[in-house]
């Protein structure tokens, strides 16, 4: 299958590894990834800050990117959840019907990454190998407006070498909700602060989730403590093989320019 | 030591503003100047008061989590629970389209059945009317049913300047009564207060512990405080000759009104006065009878967690020889018309109270309902209360949550309060008449994100952020406004020196 | 204009011309099939669960298990003549020298120890009874303000789930739905039973 892969504002810029990860993860699965050179944003940030009207071109960006895309795969619950929630809303109450329709068409062809694994390539045991203790956090997003349910716990259970302990009170936010954790940093800090006490209760090595905006702000949390835990998304789990080992272990956020390069 | 704010009094009114707004099509928001819907100060501010009060925190977290746990097994148990939920939903959009046909039926039928409804614009107007009915039975005190629409008209404050004493008679409002205090949730408003506690404010307050052979004996456990506050309304009930309610539905074709409650204080004030004024806001009633087959399984469950609530009450105008022999029903607008012209917003109109959105919400679950400022609290009270108000004057609430969703779960009709939370930040951000800086941020970057080109270019500047971090592996951890708001509590990853794409490119060579 | 007028006014204002035709989907169970002696015991366990006690008996020993009933709920030895009885009670329910509610003031109401009526339906899956005003369930203050209540609940009465129960109400009627021994949650949100109506609640299930 050909995948066009979506990588989202926040990974290309400042998580490359993670898409990189997901790119090693689908070729190696057997199939042609490309990287739309148009792609930006799915406009969420703006729409959930209250500029929807700002959102308009940026949605409309993404439409023209991956027209014509067979399958869409992103490493984010919350950017597909926009896509699939928001982006046709949007186009739609700005009055712009032909481009909100295009979106649905394009919301239908547009999966999570964990999603297009279990459901569209029907796989768990994707050959992945990582050597270490992990707790899963399901990401609101993927929890509740994707409902991805058990697939991301099934994919990482058929991960040789992986240790998987429950996260106490799993489906507790994590307390990142976008400009929330500046415009409410007290409250987003304090919901923070139980999400680590709960991955540090685990006594595990890495906590990892499907979107890296939560693990951003769960892993800066985890490095401003020098927790000795980190973050590592999903995708960056599932890529690692015997071949080409896991990322080094550091401490620092997970996502981090120095790992940038999975080896291929 | 919690940080409740004073309630001595409605909201201030500035000199010269304006008493309420409009919406666009002209319809009025709750007045400023009285009730409960108005914070003195933004959320972020209040919650961070909040978060300090070890107490409190406490107090909620070990309620919040009790409740969740509970609603959780009874709502599991219902095999049917989407289908109601779903039931529930419909049943209040067809309610609202219909609205004023509805309540013209429900005045109808409570004429009909010998009970009086009276219309009331705004707050102001719901409190004269109370007022006046009360006064005209001569007498000088009322009993209370626990009921939000008096909360949020303020009608305590505007029966006590007119000289006559409300009795709150449910346990936690009389907790709040008594220790002079602000209700902080919707169904329980005494959440934040543990049971010692309560026990000082009762030992404090409450006439039978006073005087020298008063005997003071009273620990806390909560058997024995509900057993103080028996005895210290016993007689209240028994000589009051005017109960003010809310209602938790009232049934447009029959007439019915309905009270749900678990301590019997509201059977008291319905069955003993020989007046009942009930105040009810105009979204509160269902079309038919049969309607209440859905609501009186979906509100139990949500909101104490139990099957069935020990006492529900319906009763229609007068019944002669059994309770009161004179009912009023004040049917409230204060600012719900604003809210049903919104076409997105008006869903937070399907509300039934049940809380179940406090008790799941993790902002509500720490910052606790004060720092909402309002008498609705939590995620509901974040969509609704700036609805009412006009959503400048609550602009700071529909930010007030990191959109996790669990809200919309619970919800037993379920409303979709993110969304609405979401729409209300774009009323807020498109109600601005000047540019703040936040807005020419979000702009800049949206032109940004709506071309490759630019895209690329602005990729390339925040790059060059690394810079700042000289080689480590994290940027400084004090930076400037706004980026502060993170660097505070979280470390800050370098940006790396190539983009996902930039690397995509190279190896695939374009 | 008036408060009406406007009230409405505005409402039809904020709805504008198109008003959807919303209709509800009904999916949820409105019957339960379950033999009737199956209700009986998911009724007994509802009620049980919130603190109130049953009793079962036959048709014939409905007045001596009343009597247990109250022994239950007062302690042996209670004056006959503390009991105060639904008009509407059938005589051989009622224990010898109770008082029959003559409409008395709600003070003299709150002297007597114990209440006894019938209900007009019970729901098994919420472990509810419901009075109706009805001489056999009494009026509101009757069944409210003595601190032990006990009720009669016959076989034919006992439904499954709520909209059963709803469908042989009169509406009109002043209904009072009990689930158990009044009780709070306000404290800590722990639930505590007794509170300002009946602190005792016992039933006797007659099938």
């Amino acid at each position: 299958m050909r995948v066009a892969l979506f990588a989202t504002c926040l990974v290309d810029t400042v998580a490359p590894q993670v898409a990189m990860a997901t790119a090693r993860l689908l070729e190696r699965l057997g199939h042609e990834v490309v990287v739309p050179p148009g792609q930006a944003c799915c406009g969420q940030m703006h729409v959930n800050t209250g500029y929807r009207r700002e959102a308009v071109p940026i949605v409309a960006n993404h439409v023209r990117a991956f027209a014509g895309a067979e399958v869409i795969v992103s490493p984010s619950g919350s950017c597909v959840a926009s896509i699939h929630h928001q982006q046709a809303m949007v186009l739609r109450r700005a009055g712009e019907e032909q481009l909100a329709a295009e979106a649905e068409a394009l919301a239908e062809r547009t999966y999570e990454l964990s999603q297009f694994l279990v459901d569209v390539l029907g796989v768990t045991d994707v050959g992945a190998y990582y050597p270490h203790r992990v707790t899963y956090h399901p990401t609101c997003h993927s929890l509740r407006l994707l409902r991805v349910g058990d697939r991301p716990l099934q994919l990482l259970r058929a991960v040789r070498g992986l240790e998987l302990v429950e996260l106490p009170a799993a489906e507790q936010c994590c307390g990142f909700g976008g400009t929330f954790s500046i415009k409410n940093s007290d409250t987003s800090t304090a919901m923070l602060t139980d999400k680590m006490a709960n991955i540090l209760s685990t006594h595990a090595e890495v906590c990892t989730a499907g979107d890296a905006s939560c693990l951003m702000h769960i892993g800066g949390g985890l490095s401003r403590l020098r927790s000795g835990t980190r973050t590592v998304h999903l995708a960056e789990i599932l890529a690692s093989t015997e071949d080409a080992v896991s990322p080094h272990q550091t401490t620092r956020p997970a996502i981090s320019a120095e790992t940038a390069e999975v080896p291929a | 030591m919690t940080t409740a704010p004073e309630r001595t009094g409605p909201t201030p009114l500035a000199p010269g503003a304006p008493r309420s707004g409009t919406t666009f099509l002209g319809l009025p928001t709750a007045p400023r100047g009285v009730g409960h819907l108005r914070g003195d100060r933004p959320f972020p501010d209040a919650a961070r008061d909040a978060l300090r009060d070890g107490q409190l925190r406490a107090n909620l977290g070990h309620a919040t989590s009790t409740i969740r746990a509970k609603r959780a097994r009874v709502v599991g148990e219902v095999p049917d629970w989407e289908a109601l939920r779903q039931a529930g939903k419909a049943l209040k959009t067809a309610t609202m389209a219909r609205l004023d046909e509805h309540l013209l039926e429900l005045e109808r039928q409570v004429t009909a059945r010998g009970g009086t409804v009276h219309w009331a614009r705004d707050a102001d107007e719901a409190n004269a009317i109370v007022t006046r009915l009360v006064q005209a039975t001569g007498t000088d005190e009322v009993v209370k049913v626990k009921s939000m629409a008096t909360q949020e008209i303020g009608l305590n404050e505007a029966l006590e300047a007119a000289g006559i004493t409300p009795h709150e008679t449910d346990l936690a409002e009389l907790i709040v009564q008594l220790g002079d205090d602000a209700p902080s949730h919707i169904l329980v408003p005494a959440i934040h207060k543990n049971r010692a506690e309560i026990r000082e404010i009762f030992l404090r307050t409450m006439p039978q512990f006073q005087g020298p052979d008063a005997d003071r004996d009273l620990p806390d456990e909560p058997r024995r405080l509900a057993m103080a506050a028996r005895t210290h309304l016993r007689e209240r009930f028994l000589r009051a000759k005017v109960a003010i309610s809310g209602a938790n539905f009232a049934v447009a074709e029959t007439g019915t009104l309905a009270v749900v409650e678990s301590e019997g204080n509201g059977r008291m004030c319905l069955t003993l006065p020989q007046t009942l004024i009930t105040v009810m806001g105009i979204e509160k009633l269902v079309p038919t009878w049969r309607d209440l087959e859905v609501f009186l399984q979906l509100l139990p469950r949500s909101s104490t967690g139990e099957r069935m609530n020990p006492y529900t009450s319906m009763w229609t105008g007068v019944t002669p020889d059994d309770g009161p022999q004179e009912f009023h029903l004040v049917l409230l607008d204060n600012g719900r018309t604003a809210v049903l012209a919104d076409e997105v917003g008006r869903e937070a109109l399907h509300c039934i109270r049940c809380s179940a959105c406090l008790n799941v919400c993790p902002v509500y679950e720490r910052t606790g309902g004060h720092s909402y400022g309002s008498v609705y609290p939590g995620p509901i009270g974040a969509v609704l209360s700036p609805q009412l108000t006009g959503v400048e004057d609550n602009a700071s609430l529909p930010y007030a949550s990191s959109l996790c969703g669990a809200c919309y779960d619970a919800c037993p009709v379920a409303i979709d309060i993110p969304s609405i939370l979401v729409h209300l930040r774009a009323e807020h951000v498109e109600a601005q008449e000047k540019l703040t800086p936040e807005a020419a941020a979000f702009k800049a970057l949206a032109k940004a994100m709506s071309n490759p080109r630019l895209w690329r270019l602005t990729q390339r500047a925040a790059g060059l952020g690394r810079l700042l971090a000289r080689g480590k592996p994290t940027m400084p951890p004090v930076l400037p406004p706004p980026a502060s708001g993170w660097t505070r509590s979280r470390d800050l990853p370098t940006p790396p020196r190539e983009t996902f794409t930039q690397a995509w490119a190279r190896e695939h060579g374009r | 204009m008036s408060a009406r007028e406007e009230v409405l006014s505005r409402i039809r204002t904020a709805l504008g011309e198109n008003r959807p035709d919303v209709g509800v989907p009904r999916d949820y169970r409105t019957a339960d099939e379950r033999p009737a002696e199956q209700l009986r015991e998911v009724l007994v366990d509802r009620l049980e669960d919130y603190k109130a006690s049953v009793l079962r008996c036959g048709p014939d020993q409905v007045g001596a298990t009343v009597a247990a009933a109250l022994d239950t709920g007062l302690g042996a030895g209670w004056d006959p003549a503390s009991v105060v009885v639904a008009p509407g009670v059938p005589a051989t329910w009622r224990p010898d020298g109770a008082t029959e509610d003559d409409g008395r003031p709600a003070v003299e109401l709150a002297a007597f120890a114990a209440t006894l009526t019938g209900v007009a339906v019970a729901i098994a899956e919420t472990g509810t009874l419901v009075l109706d005003g009805t001489p056999l369930s009494g009026r509101r203050a009757v069944s409210l303000l003595p601190d032990c209540l006990v009720c009669v609940v016959e076989a034919g009465q006992v439904v499954g789930g709520v909209p059963e129960a709803l469908s042989r109400l009169g509406p009109t009627a002043p209904l009072t739905m009990v689930s158990g021994p009044s009780a709070t949650s306000d404290i800590e949100l722990q639930r505590v039973e007794g509170v300002h109506g009946p602190r005792t609640l016992v039933v006797v299930l007659v099938a």
